[in-house]
């Protein structure tokens, strides 16, 4: 039985498909034509990695008018993270992420 | 029409019936949302608080109830106390809740923020914690603890 947990990591195991949820984390609520222009992959092959990250819950569709909005939806990777990190060192944690961000922009 | 900023969708193995009450309830809102309490009566029209509990309660955030169809859709406004009369400065908060099979799906939405670039921050940081505290409250029973 593949369970949902199986679908998020298969899901994130393709470089292009993580490459569409950071085009969407930096700008969310794009169409598909939006997300296609960013990428050097036919209109078929984003639509077949974009079934499968909905597919895993990490991207969500919402209609506007005539028009199929994609949102990456960071729900099934909190529940992840809840998952392994301890809830008293969330905020370490935190901390030195945002560290090693900090330093490694400089 | 300003398309909405964020949309967390969660799928719960509860009810909508107990989803809904984890969600309009502040003695079950204030164990998984940081020891903040949602307070209201939950009808069209009517006020609703966003507290924070302490040795002295603090409003954090007010607004009012959009649309109320327990246990299915609630829709809320969502702004800081002193833009309470300053409606160009309320955001827009839609809980919906879909019966699955053994599962609610919960979609969370977040949108017209207007220019409010401070509070898209402060939230964006905030729903998926408190989505994910929900869920852990209402499939195990645990409450996540109130600090991050």
């Amino acid at each position: 039985m593949v369970t949902d947990t199986d679908k998020v990591f298969k899901a994130l195991a393709d470089p292009s498909r993580r490459r569409l949820l950071d085009l969407l984390h930096a700008e969310n609520g794009q169409t598909l034509g939006e997300l296609c222009a960013h990428l050097d992959m036919t209109r078929q092959a984003v639509t077949k990695h974009l079934v499968l990250l909905e597919d895993a819950n990490l991207v969500v569709t919402v209609w506007r008018g005539r028009e199929k909005l994609h949102y990456l939806n960071p729900m099934p990777i909190t529940e992840i993270f809840d998952r392994w990190v301890g809830k008293y060192e969330r905020q370490q944690v935190r901390a030195l992420a945002d560290l090693k961000k900090a330093l490694e922009e400089n | 029409m300003d398309k909405p900023k964020f949309v967390y969708v969660s799928y719960i193995e509860s009810t909508p019936e107990k989803v809904w009450n984890a969600l309009s309830d502040p003695e079950l809102t204030r164990r998984y949302w940081f020891n903040h309490e949602n307070v209201s009566d939950w009808s069209v029209g009517s006020k609703w608080q966003h507290i924070l509990k302490g040795d002295q309660d603090k409003v954090h955030i007010v607004g009012k109830v959009l649309e109320s169809e327990p246990p299915h859709k609630l829709v809320v406004s969502w702004a800081r106390p002193v833009d309470e009369a300053n409606e160009a400065k309320h955001s827009r908060v839609t809980y919906l809740l879909e019966a699955l099979e053994k599962s609610v799906r919960l979609t969370v939405t977040h949108e017209e923020f207007g220019d409010d670039q401070e509070m898209l921050q402060s939230v964006s940081f905030g729903w998926p914690a408190v989505i994910s505290g929900l869920k852990t409250l209402l499939e195990t029973g645990r409450a996540l603890p109130a600090k991050m």
